[in-house]
């Protein structure tokens, strides 16, 4: 069993290689299918010497095959090396790196709030099928779905930010803010609320929707009219034998739509001008700085591939039913 | 006794309740019937909008900079002076444009790739699907993101972008249908008469496949709306365009003193999408009998 998981494990992970390559590769092809001289978009748009496109030219061999100039491309980034940007006189790597906890802390912070609250919510408008309260749930899920994230981030930024006052309006940190300890801690906590609760809307109507979904489903099984027939008690039926059942697809499915969560996040930290990963695509596009719009989609997308690798593990991990192959 | 006249029922027929009438069905979902009557309602304002609004939407000074909204103008101002209610039914005719374009090649390309994925199976279905996979693995939206960068702002360049994403979605499904549909009678009694392979295919299953192709693309075109507000917010929105997801990025500076820039630009996003989202549940309900009830 054990020495099974393994081979599972590893060539799961070999599966991953191909897709991560198939990245790069896209890039590359976007870069020169793209109108115009493959310098430009290398070099981000900017007015440069002579003597610098040249360089560029010998470094990414564009005068030579294509093939060739694919093989070179791979292996700088193989080695992370996604470039550099001139206009703000970064390696690319670097400044991502940089920009990553903010996002990792608001992707963290709302995937906890939303999964808390939509697989609550969901297992309870399960167990109450087109009772009021699920109804209302429902509809509020399904309008949820239906509204460009920003526009609630920019909602919720007019009432409780600009009207009330209740909220800073952008950023991470004040300037005045302490700079450790709690104080620095309140004050990142306090810029984050709006953010997050933004993003936590956008995850938590996918999350409700499926939780919902599988819990009436698991309800309707055999076993849970069997436990309900010996007499173990409703909360019991539901949480134990009910929810955990419900939930292995619920978690599947949060890992398998990390991608799409990915892009809520840019999104709302454009609004909010949260300094993350998001804020810098948007800065990247705005200035047609390409080389960090390249080095984000390898990023993200490899962050992505790794993702449902950790996702199908985990689930032939908790679930005694995955047979590997 | 003749004959019974062709028509009447014969002698010991039994007449069958009548089925209840498509309409009926659709119209058991309340909401469903709201959202399609909204839908309506927008299409109309969108397609008749040159001819109701007040002001040419481009127009600059058109009235006072960032007035509130008013008699004159419904919706008010912007920074510019332009009128908002004019603006937003201009971008509600472009959003409506890019998002049943989008999905009409979007459904295109997956009804080709799934039908000859789950027709002839075997090799081309093995290949047909691993570049499906690799379309959904890749974060979509990052990937339109890039295309619409590099290749320019263009209305069509959008289109396609946004489609290219939305294929595999499609393709899966209608390879499902193909898949168990493939090897009913009525499809040898086609090929026994003679009908050549992409007759069968496109004749002779694919009307049958086609309830849930209708459902989700009518999801998709709701998805590329958002797409493109978001692609537009982001500062890839074409330029030469009235577009809600521009009217939404330009307000961000300006919300403050002026809430109705961002308010109303963003409400018909949302009107129309949640339309969509609720007429797609509707026919949901009416294509496919097994998933009705919600």
């Amino acid at each position: 069993m054990q020495s099974r998981f393994l081979t599972y494990l590893f060539r799961r992970v070999l599966q991953a290689v191909p897709l991560l390559l198939l990245v790069v590769v896209i890039t590359f092809l976007l870069v020169h299918a793209a109108p115009g001289d493959p310098v430009d978009v290398l070099s981000g748009q900017m007015e440069t010497a002579p003597e610098y496109r040249e360089q560029l030219r010998r470094e990414f061999g564009l005068d030579r095959p294509l093939y060739v100039q694919l093989g070179r491309y791979v292996a700088k980034v193989t080695s992370l090396d996604l470039g550099y940007s001139l206009r703000y006189r970064v390696d690319v790597f670097d400044l991502i790196m940089s920009r990553l906890p903010a996002t990792l802390l608001l992707m963290g912070t709302s995937l906890v709030l939303s999964s808390a609250i939509g697989i609550l919510l969901g297992a309870f408008a399960a167990r109450h099928p087109y009772s009021a309260a699920d109804n209302a749930a429902t509809l509020v899920a399904l309008a949820g779905y239906s509204m460009p994230v920003f526009w609630l981030g920019q909602l919720l930024l007019l009432l409780f930010a600009l009207n009330l006052g209740w909220f800073p309006t952008q950023g991470m940190a004040s300037l005045r803010a302490p700079a450790e300890g709690w104080g620095r801690a309140f004050d990142i906590a306090h810029h984050l609320a709006l953010p997050a609760l933004t993003y936590s809307v956008y995850n938590l109507t996918l999350i409700f929707r499926l939780t919902r979904a599988r819990m009436q489903e698991t309800l309707a099984e055999d076993y849970i009219t069997t436990a309900r027939a010996k007499g173990v008690s409703e909360g019991a039926v539901v949480f134990r034998h009910a929810l955990r059942n419900a939930l292995l697809p619920v978690v599947t499915v949060i890992g398998l739509t990390f991608g799409f969560m990915l892009a809520g996040s840019v999104l709302t930290e454009t609004v909010f001008a949260w300094p993350g990963l998001g804020r810098l695509m948007y800065e990247a596009i705005m200035a047609r700085d390409y080389p960090i719009l390249m080095g984000l989609f390898i990023f993200i997308s490899s962050l992505v591939i790794v993702a449902n690798v950790i996702t199908d593990v985990i689930y032939a991990l908790i679930d005694p039913r995955v047979v590997y192959k | 006794m003749s004959a019974p006249a062709p028509g009447t029922p014969a002698a010991g027929w039994v007449e069958e309740p009548p089925r209840p009438s498509l309409w009926r069905i659709f119209a058991l979902n309340r909401m469903s019937v709201l959202g399609l009557a909204v839908l309506g309602c927008l299409l109309v304002l969108a397609v008749f909008g040159d001819a109701i609004v007040p002001f040419d939407p481009e127009k600059i000074r058109a009235g006072p900079r960032m007035a509130s909204p008013g008699a004159v103008h419904l919706m008010g101002t912007d920074d510019l002076g332009r009128d908002v209610f004019s603006r937003v039914l201009a971008g509600l005719r472009i959003s409506l444009i890019v998002g049943l374009s989008a999905a009409a090649v979007s459904t295109g390309i997956g009804i080709v790739v799934g039908s000859f994925a789950g027709y002839f199976g075997r090799l081309i279905d093995d290949l047909l699907m691993r570049l499906t996979e690799v379309f959904l693995v890749i974060p979509r939206f990052f990937l339109a993101i890039m295309l619409v960068a590099f290749f320019g702002a263009h209305i069509v360049n959008i289109i396609l972008a946004i489609a290219l994403l939305s294929w595999p979605e499609i393709a899966r499904i209608v390879r499902a249908e193909f898949l168990s549909l493939r090897t009913r009678q009525f499809v040898d009694a086609a090929r026994i008469a003679g009908c050549g392979v992409l007759v069968l295919m496109f004749v002779e299953i694919l009307p049958n496949a086609l309830a849930p192709v209708v459902v989700a693309g009518t999801l998709q075109v709701g998805q590329a709306m958002l797409l493109e507000a978001g692609l537009s917010y982001l500062g890839l929105g074409d330029p030469s365009q009235v577009s809600l997801g521009i009217m939404l990025q330009q307000a961000q500076q300006i919300m403050r003193s002026a809430w109705w820039t961002t308010a109303f630009p963003g409400l018909v996003i949302f009107l129309a999408v949640l339309s969509l989202n609720l007429v797609g549940d509707g026919l949901n309900d009416v294509l496919s009998p097994r998933s009705r009830g919600r």
